[in-house]
């Protein structure tokens, strides 16, 4: 398997659905429609053998128009070969659907996506916070959020230039 | 050579204020209690991190705190009289800080150990708590980031000070009472009276 037979395979099954795909980058990399996440990672899975999570997380662009994104890494173990799949989501409607059906690895990584950025993801067996406090009121790794704590007390202003 | 029934030089603990005169000793309830209750302080090391390290340091034969009456460390929160927090002290573990401090019998003291523990130190963020007077009272804050064996041991001095001269009474008083209820920390029967 190489990774322009790989391109072929995906354009022919899902043409439309994948946005961008960049050979270049340091990992094998695509951009792909949200909505067809599961099919495209059941896909790789079952049909092209990556058949190794390595890693799923989010990320927030604030100037882009879907903001939000998941990123998954895959792994052809046997082939030792990587993949990187990014989808992305707008911050008004930050659904997408779970993989946890495919990859129970999936399970805590997809709470942990969710507990810092909100990204909801459906058909997520029990989908609530993993790392943050249960009464946090806001998803922390956010742009919009300030990463200083509102409770500090002991901070002047005028120290830090503010 | 020293003889053996040469007086040693140094002085195991100062008497409190009283009079004497040969065949008794009298002084305070308040002040007899305070100085032994000063020598055998029993601490409970609550340690999450680099000050830890340093408290170990502490403990160990070079500083030693059991010089202070402190050799015997409670690892339950029952039987101690100093809550020693030292270390980053994130929002998840708030409710177990409180919870050890509710579970220590009165009267119970509180030192915070560096930066952390008294402010949140370097971790201004949304997952660490701002210090540990946010849900526990605290008697003596020791600097440092991690402080030195030397500033832990003299903020242990000063948490003597406080425990040689506290009155018998202050446990009993409504300022206390509505110290521990503005941490939302409910008392025994026995203190508040129905308060």
């Amino acid at each position: 398997m190489d990774y322009n037979t790989l391109t072929e395979h995906l354009k022919e099954q899902f043409g439309a659905a994948i946005l961008e795909i960049d050979p270049t980058a340091d990992i094998f990399t695509m951009v792909v429609e949200s909505d067809q996440i599961k099919p495209i990672i059941a896909f790789l899975k079952e049909q092209e053998h990556f058949d190794f999570l390595t890693d799923l997380c989010g990320i927030h662009y604030p100037d882009q128009p879907k903001e939000l994104g998941v990123i998954y890494h895959l792994h052809h173990l046997k082939e030792r070969k990587r993949i990187r799949i990014k989808a992305f989501v707008s911050k008004d409607h930050p659904y997408i659907d779970s993989i946890v059906p495919l990859f129970l690895a999936a399970n805590w990584m997809e709470r942990e996506t969710y507990d810092f950025y909100g990204i909801q993801f459906l058909g997520h067996p029990n989908l609530k916070r993993i790392l943050n406090v249960e009464y946090l009121d806001y998803f922390p790794m956010r742009k919009e959020y300030p990463l200083e704590d509102d409770t500090r007390t002991d901070k002047d202003d005028r120290f830090f230039g503010r | 050579m020293n003889s053996i029934n040469e007086k040693p030089s140094y002085q195991v603990v100062d008497p409190p204020e009283g009079y004497s005169s040969p065949g008794f000793f009298a002084t305070t309830l308040d002040k007899a209690v305070g100085l032994a209750r000063k020598n055998s302080i029993w601490p409970l090391p609550f340690a999450t991190s680099c000050c830890g390290i340093e408290f170990m340091a502490t403990m160990g034969a070079h500083y030693d705190l059991g010089r202070f009456g402190a050799e015997r460390l409670s690892f339950s929160p029952r039987q101690a009289d100093l809550l020693m927090v030292m270390g980053t002290i994130a929002k998840k573990m708030a409710p177990v800080v409180q919870q050890v401090y509710e579970q220590m019998a009165e009267p119970r003291w509180v030192l915070a150990v560096g930066a952390c523990a008294s402010s949140g130190g370097i971790f201004d963020t949304y997952s660490v708590l701002q210090g540990i007077d946010k849900v526990v009272p605290v008697d003596v804050y020791v600097p440092g980031c991690p402080p030195r064996p030397e500033q832990i041991i003299e903020g242990f001095m000063k948490i003597q000070e406080l425990v040689a001269h506290e009155s018998l009474r202050r446990r009993y008083s409504p300022e206390y009472i509505a110290l521990l209820k503005s941490y939302g920390i409910q008392l025994d029967n026995k203190y508040t009276h129905g308060l």
